[in-house]
């Protein structure tokens, strides 16, 4: 048996490595030669490090596998007929594994071959609506980090500036929320993207965004999604008239 | 509601939902009998068959679902919808193994295919293909995983019973047997799953 060209990279891992190379020299699985086994498969690895590819962990450690195999098959067999047990063939559990093996991965070819959505078989497209969101209830309370992973997402939509603007004409953090405030009496809840429409400046995001957290500390609003990763809504968590509350400039220490 | 006007009216409601629908939600949502409305998806399905209409009626994920024919794929596809994550067979093998073995842990998958499959099954998760089920109670609480209705819809399974039966080995199969895995998927489009007379 000569060693022939092969890719290391087209095969998923050593058992599958081992199952090319027992059936392509239509070996006995039952009585794997191991020494030619191994042979070939050191081959191969060694072909592999000349042409200074990685090879990744575990095609070494079925290396050893076979070379401690064939180790033990060249031992020879101590007369202990006395004893009840009789040993086990040393490869008989490669072999357990090699058929365990293939069992998978005839399982996956099998998977592989049914018709797959939206590659053979499509449904009709239908994108989450976001108002079915809105109404379907089931609303959790919204975490930190949620609300931060919220903030880096619009931010990363209105990326920094590359040159300096003096124009600091901006509304306060008061001012913010006051029309969050507002803007909430006429509507039920209003997504957290919808804040920032519009906006272009990054200095505006930040206003609106600690006017958010000013809000949800003096339990104005909350915060909720339904979803993980979901859109975050805000609700107004009491009823608040027009021109009942009006947020001043000396509540917070920002300007 | 009479059987006749049942079947459109099912029709109608499988149609526009955004998920594969069983029969309780469909009959909640007529005002009927879930078993009128199980008759009336046998009906539906048989004619969409019958009638060699572009769509067919998949008992999908517990739920059901009209879907294209597989032979106009080729068509549907310059529809430019998003594709599906496309599979390496070290992400086929490791999804197989789950699908079969689950709740199953990372340490027995490896076992299985003999490599490590921590970034295989990363993506998996990723894809909401495959999903954390919990800890084992063992030393070490390793996580558990096993498949989401995803994987189902992907798959056109109905449930996880249906998964085509495991074959056992004690001989090798021939070898290249699923060497063109890639490939035959698009020669293999054809086959369709039968619904069972009970769906739900």
């Amino acid at each position: 048996m000569e060693p022939y060209q092969i890719h290391l990279e087209n095969f998923t891992g050593p058992l599958d490595l081992l199952l090319h190379l027992i059936r392509k020299h239509e070996m006995d699985i039952y009585d794997i030669p191991i020494a030619d086994v191994t042979s070939q498969y050191l081959a191969i690895l060694d072909a592999m490090q000349t042409l200074n590819l990685d090879i990744a962990g575990e095609f070494l450690l079925m290396a050893a596998t076979l070379v401690h195999i064939k180790s033990k098959m060249l031992l020879p067999k101590i007369a202990e007929e006395d004893t009840a047990e009789e040993e086990e063939d040393p490869r008989a559990e490669l072999v357990r594994r090699l058929l365990e093996y293939q069992k998978y991965k005839e399982a996956a070819a099998t998977l592989d071959e049914r018709p797959k959505l939206n590659l053979d078989v499509f449904d009709r497209y239908a994108p989450e609506p976001e108002a079915q969101e809105k109404s379907d209830g089931g609303f959790a309370e919204v975490s930190l980090f949620d609300l931060l992973a919220a903030l880096r997402e619009v931010l990363s939509q209105n990326p920094e500036p590359s040159f300096h603007t003096v124009d600091m004409d901006r509304l306060s953090v008061a001012d913010r929320i006051n029309l969050i405030l507002e803007r909430l009496q006429g509507e039920q809840s209003i997504a957290f993207n919808d804040l920032f429409s519009g906006t272009i400046e990054r200095g505006d995001i930040i206003v609106t965004f600690l006017a958010t957290l000013e809000l949800v500390r003096m339990r104005l609003i909350r915060l909720m999604q339904n979803a993980r990763f979901g859109t975050i809504w805000l609700m107004a968590a009491v009823e608040v008239g027009a021109g009942e509350l009006k947020i001043g400039e000396e509540h917070f220490g920002y300007s | 509601m009479d059987i006749r006007d049942l079947v459109p009216a099912v029709e109608a409601v499988v149609f526009a939902a955004a998920r594969p629908l069983d029969a309780n939600q469909i009959a909640e949502i007529l005002e009927t009998e879930s078993a009128a409305v199980q008759e009336a998806l046998a009906t539906l399905q048989f004619s969409c068959d019958e009638q060699n209409r572009g769509v067919f009626l998949e008992h999908v994920a517990g739920g059901y679902q009209l879907r294209t024919r597989p032979q106009f794929a080729e068509y549907l596809r310059r529809l430019g919808r998003r594709r599906p994550f496309r599979f390496s067979r070290a992400a086929l093998e490791t999804l197989a193994i789950i699908a079969y073995r689950q709740p199953v842990t990372r340490p027995d998958i490896e076992y299985l295919r003999g490599v490590d499959s921590g970034s295989v099954l990363k993506t998996l998760i990723e894809k909401h293909l495959v999903r954390i089920l919990g800890k084992k109670d063992v030393p070490g609480k390793p996580m558990i995983y096993g498949t989401t209705p995803a994987f189902l819809e992907l798959f056109g399974l109905p449930d996880l019973a249906s998964l085509p039966t495991l074959q056992e080995f004690s001989e090798l199969m021939d070898e290249g047997f699923a060497a063109e895995t890639d490939d035959s998927l698009r020669d293999e489009t054809e086959e369709q799953t039968p619904m069972p007379a009970n769906g739900s």
